[in-house]
């Protein structure tokens, strides 16, 4: 995707190459590089995907990486239904009007 | 100037100062030792000022409600005459979600009054979204390191969460892959912005708190003629337990038990980049709560404000699926959608509430908002797709980073008890190791027992067991 000038952007960098990383770091994490990710607003006139890029964030730095994303999305959510929390939250209230008369009259 | 790992991790002393303004080697004293004490009086307010400074950013006085519902099925399971009353303080209701915001609101207004343009903090957790909510409030600026992704890139779904509610403060958000050198950008942050260091473990940061802990027992002592005989507080880095307590002890209450929780997360490597997204808890965990406790200066600035063992009665941990399920009961027995990380206080209240007697009072002393990401269906569908089985079934057959197992029933509920004796001696031996000391002397054997709540003796006959004399 292109991007414009003073659009919502990501940005990549390599914090420290896997030789760079701080020692007793356990093996899984020593073979791969820190990365590290901002997003802000282009300040390149017009940029695609892989481009070295400026962007000025919202404290108004000026940050230096590879262009990722256009209008990066929140892409979390709530979830799958999870079968296991429906059957209990439908036992307990169960359970709860055996154990107490007139349950619902909380505060 | 030279921004290599080396170089900027040499001048982390010069760094911090500068960042935090407050000067800590003059509260050195002895072999090991400084004044803990003087290092709370670095803030300059009393209770009833915080209390005022937070009521501006709205934050504290949030409610405390008695949980009937659940109180009467954990007499169901308990034996006859026992089944304590639990209560719990609505934290949620504070500005950003989280009693956290009682950390921040400190923080963020003396950075703004000591003249700073704006603050830095290094945290995945709800403590950037209350900085960053402070810093909109205090009109100073904002940023938020987060070790947020493993090495493919997939992230956390609580963290991302948490980095959305930060930019919708208007807080930049610096995000990075696991490993400990997060330290090492957040230094460079520092110094490249001159921002204040809105560390969780400043005096501010744990102040802040003592007002969650003043309000939890003056209310109960307002409304029930006595203060809890316990008080239940989910444990990560040690703030909470020590704010908390201390504003317990202010209050008066120095009868009141205070029990921190963790979930156990024992087997996971914390800077593993393959266990990273095994765990379905990013905070309140032993993975934070027991090295804190061992060694609390491990953090962010040369001397934590943040002492859990000075305070700490107990120590229990709780599972993974006994947190959700515990979330699953607040929702559907109380009407309140909460959690889940905040509620491993209120796992571990119900199991212990089945050995307190029916007029004993238990206080869990937080709830945190709820939101996409941070969820329990989000985390569990995340657990499943991370290779995590999640069944119903007995508790005892949890296994972090492999099995989630939600209770069939609240009788399942228990928990287990660390040690503190044993916390209380790797913290002797970590204070051992890192000052180097073969001696020490009087002063420093009355510090450190003061410090891990323990007598003189022990801490003596344990100095000499790790080969080092008392002058």
């Amino acid at each position: 995707m292109e991007a414009k000038k003073g659009m919502w952007v990501e940005i990549e960098n390599t914090v420290l190459t896997p030789e760079e990383r701080a020692p007793h770091l356990p093996e899984d994490t020593k073979r791969v590089p820190l990365k590290m990710w901002v997003r802000g607003f282009l300040i390149n006139e017009q940029a695609k995907i892989g481009d070295e890029v400026m962007i000025k964030t919202l404290t108004d730095r000026v940050v230096k990486g590879t262009l990722v994303e256009v209008n990066p999305r929140h892409i979390h959510d709530f979830g799958n239904c999870v079968e296991e929390l429906l059957i209990s939250g439908y036992n307990v209230k169960k359970e709860l009007l055996e154990v107490v008369k007139g349950a619902g009259d909380n505060e | 100037m030279n921004k290599s790992y080396q170089a900027v991790m040499g001048r982390k002393n010069e760094i911090m100062k500068k960042s935090v303004g407050i000067d800590y080697k003059v509260l050195e004293y002895g072999r090991l030792s400084f004044d803990y004490e003087g290092l709370m009086k670095n803030v300059p307010y009393d209770l009833e000022e915080i209390a005022k400074i937070q009521s501006e950013t709205k934050v504290g006085k949030t409610p405390l409600f008695e949980l009937k519902n659940l109180t009467a099925l954990v007499r169901k399971y308990a034996p006859k005459g026992k089944g304590a009353r639990i209560f719990i303080k609505d934290e949620a209701a504070n500005c950003s979600g989280s009693f956290k915001d009682r950390r921040a609101s400190l923080s963020v207004y003396h950075a703004k009054k000591i003249g700073f343009k704006g603050v830095i903090a290094a945290t995945s957790g709800n403590y950037g979204a209350a900085v960053a909510a402070q810093a909109a409030q205090r009109g100073i600026k904002c940023i938020v390191v987060q070790e947020v992704y493993d090495s493919r890139k997939v992230g956390q779904p609580e963290i991302l969460e948490k980095a959305r509610k930060c930019e919708a403060y208007g807080a930049e958000v610096v995000q990075l892959t696991v490993g400990p050198e997060l330290f090492y950008v957040f230094l460079t942050l520092l110094e490249e912005t001159g921002y204040f260091n809105a560390s969780l473990y400043t005096p501010y940061s744990i102040a802040g708190i003592e007002t969650l802990g003043y309000e939890v027992v003056a209310e109960i002592k307002e409304r029930e003629g006595k203060f809890p005989d316990a008080v239940v507080i989910t444990h990560a880095g040690g703030g909470n337990v020590t704010g908390t307590a201390r504003g317990v002890l202010k209050a008066g209450a120095k009868d009141t038990k205070i029990i921190g929780a963790s979930v156990d997360l024992t087997g996971l490597h914390m800077a593993s980049d393959n266990d990273f997204n095994k765990k379905s808890f990013t905070t309140g965990h032993t993975g934070f709560g027991v090295p804190f406790a061992v060694w609390p200066d491990r953090s962010d600035v040369p001397r934590n404000a943040a002492r859990p063992l000075r305070y700490l009665d107990r120590y229990v941990t709780v599972t993974q699926g006994e947190v959700f399920y515990t979330t699953e009961l607040l929702a559907q027995l109380e009407g309140l959608e909460r959690g889940p990380a905040g509620n491993t206080s209120l796992a571990a209240a119900i199991a212990l509430a089945k050995e307190m007697d029916e007029d004993q009072i238990i206080v869990v002393q937080e709830t945190e908002y709820t939101g996409a990401g941070k969820h329990p269906l989000a985390q569990l569908s995340f657990a499943r797709k991370n290779g995590i089985e999640v069944k119903i079934g007995n508790p005892e057959e949890n296994i972090p980073g492999k099995t989630i197992v939600i209770p069939e029933n609240l009788g399942q509920m228990g928990y287990k008890e660390i040690d503190l004796d044993d916390l209380r001696k790797s913290y002797i031996k970590n204070a051992v190791n890192t000052y180097n000391v073969k001696e020490v002397e009087e002063v420093d054997v009355e510090f450190l027992a003061e410090d891990i709540k323990w007598t003189k003796e022990n801490v003596a006959k344990t100095l000499n067991e790790f080969g080092v004399k008392v002058m």
